[in-house]
């Protein structure tokens, strides 16, 4: 058999597809970051949280409205992301003129709130969410045996990351955007409502945690804090990918994905620190990130 | 809760005082001679601290359930000793060995805290055990897995009641190379309690014949175990045992399911698993799986009557933690009453004379290194189909005998132990 570095050629391929697998999930959450602070300058360290209760909602809604999978798909970013607008318009709008610490330090507060407040109700083993029937089983790809719910991940959480890079750097409202955060003065005076995007902009962000939320409940345990221990990985992420980029936030989130996965195969004790140390290089080499501008 | 907590501490100075004046007329009358036995309640009161994890991951195993249970023993026992009221404290150590030792420092220093019941994280409990050591206090581990809290850091302060890592390999992983499972992969928690439960189960598989053929040390904690489980199903081991616990446990046989990993041929064998981990995944992903408890619920008539008023009370069904949290308070306060005095070693002494029989444990008994041994169980989770509740979830296949289940105290590194 073939062999790459004393792994079998298989089994490389298989922790490859998974890598990759787990860096779609990164890329998604990393976006939702990175069009945050992108467009404005919020450190969202609430991200997580909203994660977290898109899962949640999606379980509640299962157990006790009867809400379906696909349905909790469309219906939680929706709901989740009003609660994100709702946070911007009562709170993080009054700190928007103050030092980026403060935006940070407020979703932080927020998310130990949220996440304190779970496990109050509901404690912390969590529960688990059925993989709805259409996805269940899994695919004998020779190499390994891919679940259909985890291939099922990969695309879907890559067609929501190019749409919204579409959106952001190809159309018309994603450049009136981009343009109301470089000078919302100017744009104001051309009669764009810029308030009303910049409130918009942050429910898209909390909508895509939520959306990553709801396609994580049938993988991991539906718990309060499974939010907080993703969320270090991808700030890591997205500060490699560079603070605001888009395009760096999804190519880095499914690089770290197939490096850790690697990780995990050569020297499994790593595996969490791999990022950080990917991290750490980069600052040095390149400080604004590997598809950040340099200000 | 509240109001004994709010006038003791109004009352705490005073009695500081007050106990210092006392203690230092006692010094000077005896000559520096303290006897061990007053045969009286100090204080007047039998004061209780519940020290545990409230909030974080062992919250549901033992966390506001297991203080839950407390109250129930004190109350069932009567809300008092000979006219001394029992008055309880609780904390939360937040897993953080400081915070837990100077919780309870403070417990000792201002209130006068007799014993500390709980006792989660095996780091909280070593270095709480040292402060109670110093200090003359007496705890009951109820919640910890690390044999050495009985073993290389035993004290004549503290007592460990409901189970440890010992049993937990002697009994899985013994019993499944009996059946026939002799090749294993591990799956090892990056830390010292995955370290020490993997070398055990090492010795206990290449003990009885079997044999490791791989073993992957995780990061602790870990989401994704997808890695991992692809990498035990291409090791063609039989069974794949997980020497982790808590989420990670709860996440690995979580992908394990995914992957079809007991389809395609191989087991699982959860070394540390509780029954709220099994409640939290469902029966669905841990069917058939094998594990080793100190209790279960609906074990008995007598365990089904207790189990059943504490889930009129929580909503939930206990975890050996919480069960062995009522029990070791309930021989507790009975070998108070039983002589008299709060005095720790005079207490200690009646706990460890006195058998441990009630719904909790069966041929219980204290030993000298302050380990309680009892009767451990092999149980399997249930398949869906068999299951008639959500609290149906194990079936008991066998009982490990109280001698056989515990590291034998011949070769024992407990200082107490006189050979």
């Amino acid at each position: 058999m073939t062999m790459i570095f004393g792994v079998p050629l298989a089994v490389f391929m298989g922790q490859l597809l998974l890598g990759l697998i787990n860096g779609a999930f990164y890329a998604l959450l990393s976006l939702g970051l990175a069009v945050i602070f992108g467009l404005l300058k919020i450190v969202n360290f609430a991200h997580g949280a909203q994660y977290m209760l898109g899962a949640f909602a999606a379980l509640l809604g299962f157990r006790y409205l009867g809400i379906n999978y696909w349905l909790a798909l469309v219906l939680v970013p929706l709901v989740i992301g009003a609660l994100g607008v709702v946070l911007e318009r009562l709170l993080l709008r009054r700190i928007a003129h103050l030092d980026h610490l403060y935006g940070l330090l407020l979703t932080f507060g927020l998310a130990l709130i949220f996440e304190g407040t779970l496990v109050n109700f509901f404690g912390v083993s969590g529960a688990s969410y059925p993989i709805p029937s259409a996805l269940q089983g899994g695919f004998q790809l020779g190499f390994m045996f891919l679940p259909t719910y985890r291939a099922w991940v990969l695309v879907a959480a890559l067609l929501v990351c190019l749409f919204t890079w579409f959106m952001i750097e190809r159309t018309r409202l994603g450049a009136y955007l981009r343009a109301g955060t470089e000078n919302s003065a100017l744009m104001q005076a051309f009669g764009v409502n810029v308030p009303l995007l910049v409130t918009l902009t942050y429910g898209f962000g909390v909508a895509l945690a939520a959306f990553a939320g709801v396609l994580a409940a049938p993988l991991y345990p539906v718990s309060p804090t499974m939010g907080s221990s993703l969320l270090i990985v991808v700030f890591a992420v997205v500060v490699i990918g560079g603070m605001g980029s888009i395009l760096g936030a999804i190519v880095t989130g499914l690089a770290m994905g197939l490096i850790e996965g690697l990780t995990k195969v050569y020297y499994p004790e790593a595996a969490n620190t791999v990022i950080f140390l990917v991290m750490i290089l980069v600052l040095m080499l390149r400080p604004a990130g590997l598809f950040g501008k340099e200000t | 809760m509240n109001s004994p907590k709010q006038a003791n501490k109004m009352t705490s100075k005073c009695l500081l005082l007050k106990r210092a004046l006392v203690s230092g007329i006692v010094l000077a009358a005896a000559g520096g001679l303290v006897t061990a036995a007053h045969a009286e309640i100090s204080d007047g009161e039998i004061r209780i601290g519940y020290l545990a994890d409230m909030s974080g991951t062992y919250r549901d195993l033992a966390g506001p359930g297991g203080l839950a249970a407390l109250e129930m023993a004190v109350e069932d026992f009567g809300g008092s000793v000979d006219g001394a009221p029992i008055v309880l404290f609780s904390a939360d150590d937040r897993n953080s060995a400081d915070v837990g030792a100077n919780t309870v420092r403070e417990w000792i220093d201002q209130r006068n805290v007799d014993m500390v019941a709980g006792l989660v994280a095996s780091s909280v409990v070593i270095a709480v055990t040292r402060i109670l050591e110093e200090n003359d206090g007496l705890g009951l581990v109820s919640g910890s897995a690390a044999s050495s809290i009985t073993n290389e850091h035993c004290t004549a302060n503290h007592i460990h009641w409901a189970y440890d890592t010992y049993p937990l390999a002697n009994g899985t992983a013994k019993a499944i190379v009996d059946q026939g499972g002799d090749s294993w992969f591990l799956l090892t928690a990056d830390y010292a309690f995955g370290h020490a439960l993997e070398g055990d189960v090492e010795k206990v598989v290449n003990d009885n014949g079997g044999s490791i053929v791989g073993k992957v040390r995780h990061p602790f904690p870990t989401s994704d175990f997808s890695s991992y489980i692809l990498q035990a199903q291409g090791s063609g081991a039989q069974i794949v045992g997980l020497a982790n616990a808590g989420a990670d446990t709860v996440n690995a046989i979580t992908t394990a399911s995914q992957f079809g990993l007991v389809q395609s041929g191989q087991q699982l064998a959860g070394l540390l698993v509780f029954l709220n981990d099994v409640h939290a995944m469902g029966l669905e992903s841990t069917q058939g799986l094998l594990l080793t408890t100190g209790w279960y619920w609906d074990m008995d008539d007598e365990s089904r009557e207790w189990a059943e008023r504490y889930y009129e009370r929580v909503g939930r069904m206990p975890t050996m933690v919480q069960a062995g949290i009522y029990s070791s308070t309930m021989h507790y306060l009975n070998a108070v009453q039983a002589i008299g005095s709060d005095d720790t070693a005079a207490v200690r002494e009646q706990m460890m004379a006195t058998p441990v029989e009630d719904f909790f444990s069966r041929n219980g008994r204290i030993r000298e290194d302050g380990r309680m041994v009892h009767d451990m169980y092999l149980a399997q989770v249930k398949t869906p189909g068999e299951s008639t509740g959500e609290w149906d979830l194990y079936e008991i296949l066998s009982t490990i005998p109280a001698e056989e289940a515990y590291r034998p105290l011949s070769e024992s590194a407990c200082n107490l132990v006189g050979n």
